[in-house]
């Protein structure tokens, strides 16, 4: 049984169990004492909203670096923080460090859609991206820090036949591998959102749609900072504006890193750094990766009137869309990478032009909405279109990479499985498939069948 | 927008161009080890910084072109022929 404080206890619903099933944890009981005391709650909420909010604690320490720590991770993203806190929580390693050099979640983080689900089609990535969906419908709960996942569906457009089989096929997929799926008709597809555009002349003409009901976003912010809190409540270091500027190797092991703030040694070391796999990588010699490195942007319009209650995308050739409406009201959504290498964290006004007309091609009520901000990501674009959860030729080095459009819905999931491999040295069944070298073994999960191109995936 | 100074054409939005990746990679001998062949398919140095790459002027004069350009600042360096016969007629 998960242990937890009497006061989370009685928060928790009783299906509270994570999906892996029963474990133990090892808790230091001072580090359980400050978990309770620090604990988010309706009464804590109550408590403080008549004492004016002065009696919140910060929701982590900032600490001094230690020399030493059993394991340090590099990357303070979701990725990273979520995997510190499954080290702590799951395995009862908490002699940790995330060392991240700007703050928790400045990177894909607070960059990407927001989107979760788990529509994937190989039989590896339904296993993980149904795993993940599992822990974001209990993650508020379980880190006792609202997320705000909300499950509020997400339809995939089809526009042709051809796309529609294709799409037939990944609802049998997706229910023989126990994951919720629909196959909507076009007047189902218009009964749940009537503002589409069914026309007969329509650029993208709507045939239906492919619908997952517990698909949904989350705040991307919120799972940053929630997995930080828990994390340091399991007595793990986190160590802002601190940036790794070397990785120490004595014979072939890695055994530490350097930093800005001094050298920090480590019994292990994770990588979960996404975007800028292949600098960091190169500080341990690993100086070529199946990855290449590409820019994606994103936008957000001005706060509207509750106007989509739903996740909508589609993919057509010349078009790729998804959008959601945020719950401060702006219409968030993206579309294509830019299709070249870029590391640079900043948009370009043709890729602008294109989602713009990708988002007016199916819902022409946008078309007077004013756009608040747009801005760009750098996604480690694999070469197979599936991330890299693996061991490396570095002894102790770990690498969590390659997530191309898809790491933020696989968060918990990511840190889970990775906290996983680390702990115990090995890959458990399901992460094996990830493996670095699965390329050369003639094993990718190529999810869109579109060969080694990195653009394309 | 990137513009690119096509040797052809000259400056041209990167629009009007394909992007072809790293211009690095060479392929081995057809029969040349299992090891080889997925290094050159699958492996790649992505480096943060200057990088060597192909862009086909595909609204333009077609051709493919080998371009230098930063990836982290974006800032454009050399822009030649692919084709080594067309890169050495120009120089000529």
């Amino acid at each position: 049984m998960v242990s937890r404080s009497p006061l989370l206890a009685n928060y928790l619903p009783n299906n509270a169990m994570s999906p892996a099933g029963p474990m133990t944890i090892l808790i230091p009981s001072s580090v359980m004492e400050r978990a309770q005391m620090s604990g988010y709650s309706v009464w804590s909420v109550l408590r403080e909203g008549l004492r004016g909010q002065t009696g919140w604690d910060r929701a982590w320490r900032d600490p001094q670096p230690k020399t030493e720590y059993d394991v340090v991770i590099i990357g303070g993203g979701g990725h990273g923080l979520a995997t510190a806190y499954y080290l702590a929580k799951n395995h009862g390693v908490t002699n940790v460090a995330v060392v991240e050099k700007g703050w928790l979640g400045g990177g894909n983080t607070g960059r990407n859609t927001t989107i979760v689900r788990s529509n994937y089609v190989q039989p590896k990535s339904t296993e993980f991206y149904e795993h993940s969906v599992k822990l974001w419908e209990n993650l508020s709960h379980d880190l006792n820090y609202n997320v705000m996942f909300s499950q509020r569906g997400q339809l995939g457009l089809f526009h042709t036949p051809a796309a529609r089989d294709a799409q037939a096929k990944r609802v049998n997929t997706m229910i023989a591998n126990g994951i919720d799926a629909e196959l909507l008709d076009r007047e189902q597809v218009r009964a749940m959102v009537p503002h589409l555009d069914y026309s007969e002349n329509a650029r993208f003409p709507i045939i239906g749609a492919i619908y997952q009901a517990r698909a949904g976003t989350a705040r991307h912010d919120a799972v940053a900072w929630g997995f930080a809190r828990a994390a340091d409540q399991l007595g793990v270091d986190i160590l802002q504006q601190t940036e790794v500027t070397g990785i120490l190797r004595e014979g072939g092991k890695a055994v530490g890193v350097e930093t800005s703030r001094g050298t920090i040694r480590a019994k292990k070391i994770g990588v979960a750094v996404a975007g800028s796999t292949g600098h960091v990588m190169g500080m341990a010699g690993i100086e070529r990766l199946p990855i290449e490195s590409h820019k994606l942007q994103a936008f957000v319009s001005e706060p509207l009137k509750p106007l989509l209650d739903c996740v909508i995308g589609y993919g057509a050739p010349g078009a790729h869309f998804y959008i959601s409406q945020s719950d401060k009201g702006g219409m968030v959504f993206g579309g294509d990478l830019d299709f070249y290498n870029s590391y640079a964290q900043r948009g370009n006004l043709p890729i602008v032009q294109e989602v713009a007309e990708s988002a007016l091609a199916i819902m022409p009520c946008l078309g007077r909405v004013k756009l608040l901000r747009h801005w760009a990501g750098i996604m480690d674009m694999s070469m197979d279109g599936t991330h890299i959860m693996s061991k490396t030729p570095v002894e102790n080095l770990y690498l969590n990479a390659g997530w191309c459009y898809g790491g933020f819905k696989a968060t918990p999931a990511s840190g889970w499985h990775f906290a996983d491999l680390i702990a115990n040295e090995r890959p458990d069944e399901l992460t094996a498939a990830f493996s670095l070298d699965r390329f050369e073994r003639g094993y990718a999960i190529d999810e869109k069948g579109m060969g080694p191109t990195p653009k394309l995936h | 927008m990137i513009r690119i100074n096509c040797p052809f054409c000259g400056m041209r939005d990167h629009s009007e161009f394909s992007y072809g990746g790293d211009a690095t990679v060479t392929y081995p001998e057809m029969d040349a080890p299992e090891a080889e062949w997925a290094e050159a398919v699958y492996q790649r140095t992505n480096p943060r910084g200057p990088h060597k790459e192909y862009w086909h002027h595909v609204s333009g004069c077609r051709a493919w072109l080998i371009v230098e350009r930063n990836t982290l600042t974006h800032e454009m360096g050399a822009v030649t022929f692919a084709h080594a016969g067309l890169a050495k007629a120009v120089e000529g």
